[in-house]
């Protein structure tokens, strides 16, 4: 370091200058606006973020867009390749790809977030029953859950679509969602049971704080941002799910669609016109991998354990 | 005689969110051969990082040590050498014992495995030999019945217990330097007074050196030889054990030795306490680190960064207060003790 | 001079037992103790004493297995539902973990208003106005309201707890290890704080920790601990200077000293083996095992604490014989 020249001036005493009261660096934040600062700064998980912007705005406006209705067949026109005219081509019945792509997103999307809310709003009940009893009633819970979740999925899934023999979206979800609450039932219930050991509900319990203010001021916002990041891990495994029950024929009848009837249609032609195959594959992997990345980053950005 | 470890002008800077810490900044030290040296200071001041940086142990992902800092242990640069010497050496030369023996031991191996495992890496033993070792080692930090304790799980065992079987994985080479970070901290007082008597005799009998970073002044005083004391990221004293304890020269030092209440004159007395907290180490610091927090302040802390001073001989307190325009200061009276 | 006190708790055989799959844990175990108004009482011991344990069953956080609590000469369990509400304002505890003890969602105003609510009937703007002023009491600025719990440093954290209990305008603070996460010059200042607002409101603090030398600072009376059960109780003049208890003497002279000059290490009593788990803990005197005096008698028979002199309790068969 450079030294300067001394004098004897500053060899005054000033004494202490920190003050009584303390100092906090920064601007007051919430824990929403912290989280989303976090958030911000991960560029991977922002980006992915976007990324779903764009493509939920592609399902809604796209038809408009390009202009052809999903459902308006021109047999002048099969399977062309995709042009200046017909962005992602046509497929055999020569509807224009580009719309069929996104309306079948809205289905796939849709599918993918009411099944996560499902599950999310039976999870959260069922999980925080089982804590609130707790005891015998807990353990009962507890074990029915181990049961249904022991049951394989994709074969129920089938068999259900099976035995209700209709396609609509409804009974989809129904199929998907019928055991797959069971890990947030107890992701909720861990979570609860953590916040019910903590010493910050002893302090209110100790105060005389009422238990039901006790569930409304402690235990529901501190489980929803567990909550909020398990649900955004699962809306990807919804649209899976749904694309793979198209693909195998049960998924929506047409001339609704979705990115897995469109898919799995595609499929007898995939050597002589790939393209058809590729649109629809890629948005599912898009979206999927989007939803992932985004959770990723929601995790670290409400994960309390990292703020210390 | 050349020193075992020679840091140089150590700095270490870690990616956070909130942009870079600073964590360690210009630290320089030596250890000598058969030497306990404790490294002093709370929590933040860089002290298991300079630790840990010594052992090469930083996460190399978002800690970065600066170009032109050295360590050199027995003559060998430890900063630039390929990572497989430093495997050679890591664990034999020099070992290192930590905190929370909970997380530091593998809860699915065997605590026998454990430190046979470490004797198969770094000697040609045979594993019956290496058994025969370990069993040894477990006498050595004084387990009862030692042959049944090494098929147990480290869950098995009391905390204490643990922390023996790490100090036992980390003697197992008979290492030159053992860095023990704040061995003690997690024990109860009649544990801790064992397990520093048994440390103590090692230390004894095999000539090794110490490293012990820890924020316990009254461990320091009952093991260390020479202590340094950090705060935010610089060694603001360093010196003998009765340099620092009778004789101390840093008005943090003072602070420090000041808050310990059995020192107090008399009981529901108001114990000196420190104002404000510690600079934030993602800024840069002008000055003097702890002008901001220190009674005796002057300009100059303020305007520039106090240099070492050598107060007497192995005793040098890095304050503007050494200097020769300084204002004569008397330290609080608590350090006349005794005399 | 405090015996003129009135005699805020008088705990008499306390308990709490806890089932586990080993047995039963005897985690506070016929306990007895008076705690007088304005004074500070200290539980110490090393970790699984059960001093921990014994604050919060003595609060009612956990319930009691056996024994009796008397507040203010009044069986605890014989409360009305006015008194009970009464209690809840009235006793507080502070936490040890300064990070586990505030809810991270809620904002610090909102966390030291929390019981107000339920105790007091203020408006918003007096309780702002409350908050303003504990918050000055325990040394932090009013600005700190509006901020969340994640933007403070432990020491502040600290504050905050302190600030929550006083919010209640309490008489007694249980204090739970309240310093045992913080830093030594972090230490000083929340001890300082704590001594002073006993001075100024006349509280009386339950104080628990492993801290001996500042448990011997703050305290009036001091109770040593050791596997559920009182060993030795008294004033800490006597205590530390002339423990009488086997184990208390072994404690005490484990405290590494920060004297390089103390001779530490020659003046500590050893103290071989480690705490016994509660399960397991041997008939007769729970120290036996450990005991270097143990005898025959101490094996089958469980000593009383005894009063050797005024005020200095302890259990032992063979005190006046060590």
């Amino acid at each position: 370091m450079e030294n300067l020249p001394l004098n004897e001036q500053d060899f005054i005493p000033l004494g202490a200058s920190a003050s009584e009261g303390e100092v906090l660096a920064g601007k007051p934040m919430t824990y929403w606006q912290d989280a989303w600062q976090r958030f911000r700064k991960n560029k991977v998980a922002l980006f992915a973020a976007i990324l779903l912007v764009i493509i939920a705005l592609f399902t809604i406006f796209g038809p408009a867009i390009c202009g052809y209705d999903f459902t308006a067949q021109n047999v002048k026109i099969r399977n062309q390749a995709p042009s200046t005219e017909h962005w992602f081509g046509t497929d055999s019945l020569g509807r224009d790809l580009f719309a069929r792509v996104a309306v079948g997103g809205r289905v796939s999307i849709i599918i993918g977030i009411c099944g996560a809310l499902i599950v999310g709003v039976i999870g959260c009940l069922y999980g925080g029953l089982a804590a609130y009893f707790g005891g015998r009633v807990d353990m009962v819970m507890m074990r029915i859950v181990d049961i249904l979740s022991s049951i394989p999925n994709l074969l129920l899934v089938i068999l259900l679509s099976v035995v209700l023999e209709s396609s609509s979206i409804p009974t989809l979800l129904f199929a998907m969602t019928i055991t797959s609450w069971c890990g947030v039932a107890r992701i909720v219930r861990a979570q609860m049971l953590q916040i019910n050991r903590s010493e910050y509900v002893m302090a209110a319990r100790i105060m005389g704080v009422s238990p039901v203010k006790i569930v409304l001021t402690h235990f529901i916002p501190n489980t929803i941002s567990v909550i909020i990041v398990n649900l955004t891990f699962r809306i990807p495994g919804f649209i899976f799910s749904e694309a793979f029950l198209s693909y195998v024929g049960l998924g929506v009848a047409a001339p609704n669609t979705s990115w897995g009837t469109l898919a799995s249609a595609a499929q007898s032609t995939l050597l002589f016109y790939p393209y058809q195959m590729l649109f629809p594959s890629l948005f599912i992997a898009l979206t999927t991998l989007s939803f992932t990345l985004m959770g990723d980053g929601l995790r670290d950005a409400l994960d309390p354990k990292m703020r210390r | 005689m050349e020193p075992l470890l020679k840091v140089e002008n150590l700095h270490v800077r870690f990616a956070s969110y909130a942009g870079n810490v600073h964590a360690v900044r210009g630290v320089s030290f030596e250890v000598g051969r058969g030497e306990v040296l404790a490294i002093v200071g709370e929590s933040g001041c860089g002290k298991t990082v300079t630790a840990k940086a010594a052992m090469r142990l930083l996460d190399r992902t978002n800690a970065i040590v600066d170009k032109d800092s050295r360590i050199e242990l027995d003559g060998q640069d430890m900063l630039h050498m390929p990572r497989r010497k430093l495997n050679t050496i890591r664990g034999k030369d020099i070992s290192m014992i930590f905190q929370d023996s909970m997380t530091s031991l593998n809860p699915t191996m065997t605590v026998g495995k454990q430190i046979m495992e470490n004797l198969l890496t770094h000697t040609s033993m045979t594993k019956g030999a290496a058994r025969k070792r370990a069993k040894e080692l477990l006498e050595l930090v004084e387990i009862p019945d030692p042959e049944d304790r090494l098929d147990c799980y480290p869950h098995q065992l009391s905390g204490g217990m643990r922390q023996r079987v790490m100090i036992a994985i980390a003697l197992a080479c008979d290492p030159k330097l053992l860095i023990a970070d704040e061995p003690t901290t997690a024990l109860d007082v009649t544990i801790q007074a064992q397990l520093l008597d048994l440390l103590g005799r090692i230390k004894e009998q095999n000539g090794m050196s110490v490293i012990l970073v820890t924020h316990d002044l009254g461990v320091v005083a009952s093991f260390a030889q020479r202590v340094q004391v950090m705060y935010a990221g610089q060694i603001v004293e360093h010196g003998t054990v009765e340099d620092i304890f009778k004789r101390p020269k840093h008005p943090y030092t003072w602070a420090l030795l000041s808050s310990i209440p059995g020192r107090a004159l008399s009981s529901k007395s108001e114990l000196y306490a420190l104002k404000g907290t510690p600079p934030d180490l993602r800024r840069p610091l002008i000055g003097c680190p702890f002008a901001e927090r220190c009674e005796y302040c002057m300009g100059i802390c303020k305007k520039q960064c106090p240099s070492e001073t050598e107060v007497s001989e192995g005793h040098s307190a890095s304050c503007w207060l050494c200097h020769e325009f300084a204002p004569k200061v008397q330290p609080p009276r608590i350090f006349g003790g005794n005399e | 001079m405090m015996n003129n006190n009135e005699i805020l708790y008088d705990v008499q055989g306390l308990s709490r037992y806890f089932p586990s799959k080993r047995g039963v844990v005897k985690a506070v175990d016929d306990v007895s103790f008076q705690i007088r108004k304005g004074e500070t009482f200290s539980l110490v011991g090393e970790s699984g004493c059960g001093k921990t344990t014994c604050g919060r069953t003595l609060l009612g956080v956990y319930s009691k297995t056996a024994g009796k609590v008397l507040y203010h000469g009044v069986d605890k369990d014989s409360l009305n539902k006015a008194q009970q509400k009464e209690y809840l304002q009235k006793n507080q505890m502070i936490f040890q973990d300064p990070y586990a003890c505030l809810d991270p969602r809620m904002s610090i105003a909102s966390i030291i208003e929390e019981g107000m609510k339920v105790h007091f009937s203020y408006s918003a703007s007096e309780r702002t106005a409350i908050c303003a002023e504990l918050l000055h009491e325990v040394g932090l600025p009013a600005e700190f309201l509006s901020r969340f719990p994640h933007e403070l440093s432990g020491g502040q954290r600290q504050r905050i707890g302190i600030a929550r209990a006083l919010a209640m305008n309490p008489e007694f603070i249980v204090c739970d290890e309240p310093i045992a996460a913080l830093d030594v010059s972090i230490q000083a200042q929340v001890v300082n704080l704590l001594i002073r607002l006993q001075k100024e409101m006349g509280l009386t603090y339950l104080f628990i920790s492993h801290d001996l030398s500042m448990v011997k600072h703050i305290s009036d009376k001091i109770a040593v601990m050791y596997l559920g059960s009182i060993v030795e109780l008294g004033t800490p003049d006597v205590i530390y200077n002339r423990p009488m208890h086997p184990y208390s003497k072994a404690l005490l002279s484990a405290i590494p000293v920060a004297d390089p000059d103390g001779n530490w290490a020659k003046k500590r009593i050893p103290l071989t083996g480690e705490v016994p788990s509660p399960v397991d803990a041997p008939a007769g005197c729970k120290f036996w095992k450990r005991c270097p005096y143990a005898k025959e008698t101490c094996k089958e028979q469980r000593p009383a604490l005894r009063e050797l002199e005024t005020g200095h309790f302890v259990a032992c068969h063979f005190t006046e014989e060590l």
